[in-house]
């Protein structure tokens, strides 16, 4: 059951299978360089719902169906449900599993919640706890800018270093057999704050959480950076991008042919406007579930190490003049 | 003549405002407070009233012009009535833009909805 | 992880990789944006005295006309692109004061009527209003004082 090689890194000797995946996104994403590999695209920002809140809780219970749906099963298959969001409380989450029936595990990881959840989800099948987990995180721009920025038709102007919310869900059902993506490592991140009290600049708050969490992964796994076809941060951008390539030279680890990072892939930063790229819970969520997993069962990437990143700041804290304190969880998955 | 000089004050006292903004880390709320203070102070030294005389709306019409009215009326509601009349006197200057503000304020967010800019 | 960097360092490191502001665009955008709205602040002053009213009387109106334009502007969703573009040159014309009050309105709209759209109403304009009033209010006892 399972053998720990480090402070942070445990690797899952069972290698449990990722066995369905989906995303679901909004207008924006859909017309993005990714759009055709999501299953579904909603052109209406409310979903046909009366406020954010409930359109983003919306996105996650379809997102919750298809992944049962493309999986064959029904939620009484399922054992634990891992889910959480960006907003107060969690309730795009709450709500959104609220009819399901499926023993519920409520989490705060902000942007890194996809790393987080899956993590968590290996872990509980390697340990021989449940056949199938489903993890699953959701964001909205609307009801992001409404909790953490400004009102929507307020006319402020954004910093170059801003990020722009992805608006969906994505997800995965990680359970005991099948063919598909394996989880072989989970390095869990510690909490990185370098100062940094910005919060028009995530990337900066970031990169020194991914730096540390994968610096750990290959440290404690022993494996050459090369072991992956792709290394994958969750929401740096395009600045946060740069300063993480820079941070993990500095630490004799070079991945600069190999690494990408899914706030930069999301969107097409001239047409689109997004400055620095997609940030939010569903953007590495939406890229891992849409695009990766997509492209690993298809055998056009074979190794790749996940690693979402999140800021846990909140509005009050920003207010009270704290920096921003930022975590990253990398999951390894591999075709065996 | 005069709508040049309200372009040239009006985009000059915005100017400042924007330096600030790409200067320094204050919020939108902190800019509009600085300058609405500046304009109570300014208006109370008898300056401001005199780029409102160049200006004309150029002067009036940024927050700053507001701060201006507040200091007006109080010095106004002082002359008349003495001590009460610091009390009163920003308060009912500026009663007109209040009101407006409160008024359609209301009426707008009732009427309408936030619409995504999840245009592109 | 040792970080190679304290706090401070990473701070000015990473401010220096990071995209730069366009603030030469930005001053020429802010200028002109502003300049327009006062522009059109100065017409509607104009007619108004043409209609005979006192100066006071017109400037009054003419803020209340302001205001209604930035509030109707806000509602048709348009101020925030205008505000995108012009930056300081939207925000700073009582105009942007309107727009800073029925922005966070609409949005809280859903949390119902009194503590959704009247209690977040003045959100961001509150401010405004607090230390307008108390600075005046300062203002008028100095000046009592002296006179």
């Amino acid at each position: 059951m399972g053998t720990r090689l480090g402070k942070q890194t445990v690797r899952l000797d069972s290698k449990p299978v990722i066995q369905s995946w989906a995303a679901i996104v909004g207008a924006k994403e859909g017309h993005g360089p990714l759009g055709r590999f999501f299953d579904e695209i909603i052109e209406d920002e409310y979903f046909g719902e009366e406020s954010f809140e409930k359109a983003e809780s919306k996105f996650l219970r379809e997102t919750l169906a298809k992944i049962l749906m493309k999986g064959k099963v029904s939620s009484g298959d399922i054992q634990y449900i891992f889910a959480g969001d960006l907003l107060n409380q969690c309730i795009a989450a709450n709500f959104g599993v609220r009819e399901s029936e499926i023993p519920f595990f409520g989490l705060y990881g902000a942007c890194s919640t996809m790393a987080e959840s899956l993590s968590l989800g290996s872990l509980m099948v390697e340990g021989g706890f449940a056949e199938r987990c489903v993890c699953i995180t959701s964001s909205h721009f609307c009801s992001a800018e409404k909790q953490f920025r400004f009102p929507l038709e307020f006319g402020n102007q954004r910093p170059p270093t801003a990020q722009w919310t992805v608006t969906g869900a994505g997800g995965v059902m990680v359970g005991k057999a099948g063919d598909g993506p394996r989880v072989v490592h989970v390095t869990t991140g510690k909490i990185v704050d370098m100062g940094i009290t910005d919060a028009n600049d995530m990337g900066s708050a970031m990169a020194p959480a991914a730096c540390d969490t994968i610096t750990a992964h290959f440290r404690e796994t022993d494996l050459p950076p090369n072991h992956y076809d792709l290394i994958v941060t969750g929401d740096l951008g395009i600045h946060g991008k740069n300063l993480c390539l820079q941070l993990l030279e500095e630490n004799g680890i070079t991945i600069k042919e190999f690494y990408d990072d899914c706030g930069v892939m999301i969107y097409d930063p001239q047409k689109q406007k997004t400055d620095c790229g997609g940030s939010g819970c569903a953007c590495s969520a939406t890229v891992l579930a849409g695009y990766i997993l997509e492209k690993m069962s298809k055998r056009e990437l074979n190794r790749v190490l996940f690693v979402a990143t999140g800021a846990l700041h909140s509005p009050i804290s920003v207010q009270q003049g704290e920096s921003i304190p930022a975590i990253a969880h990398a999951v390894g998955i591999e075709m065996v | 003549m005069d709508y040049l000089r309200a372009f040239i004050v009006g985009g000059l006292i915005c100017v400042v405002g924007q330096l600030l903004i790409d200067l320094t880390k204050l919020t939108p709320a902190r800019i509009m407070v600085i300058f609405v203070v500046a304009g109570v102070i300014l208006g109370a030294l008898g300056i401001y009233p005199l780029l409102v005389e160049w200006g004309g709306a150029g002067a009036t019409v940024p927050i700053i012009g507001f701060g201006n009215v507040l200091a007006k009326g109080v010095m106004e509601d002082v002359d008349k009535k003495g001590l009460i009349g610091a009390f009163s006197g920003g308060v009912r200057a500026g009663a007109v833009g209040i009101a407006a503000a409160v008024f359609f304020g209301y009426i707008m967010a009732v009427v309408s909805k936030p619409k995504t800019k999840n245009k592109a | 992880m040792e970080q190679k960097r304290t706090k401070e360092e990473y701070k000015k490191w990473s401010q220096e990789l990071a995209p730069r502001t366009p603030k030469a665009r930005n001053l020429i955008m802010a200028f002109f944006i502003g300049g327009i709205i006062c522009t059109i602040g100065q017409l509607i002053l104009k007619a108004l005295l043409n209609t005979g009213l006192s100066k006071d009387d017109a400037s009054s109106l003419t803020t209340l006309f302001m205001i209604f334009i930035g509030a109707f502007l806000t509602g048709l969703n348009v101020y925030d692109d205008i505000g995108r573009i012009g930056g300081a040159g939207a925000a700073i014309p009582v105009t942007g004061f309107a727009n800073s009050i029925v922005s966070p309105a609409m949005e809280y709209k859903r949390e119902g009527y009194v503590m959704g759209v009247g209690a977040r109403m003045f959100l961001i304009a509150g401010p405004v209003l607090v230390y307008g009033i108390i600075s005046s209010i300062i203002v008028g006892i100095i000046y009592y004082l002296i006179t």
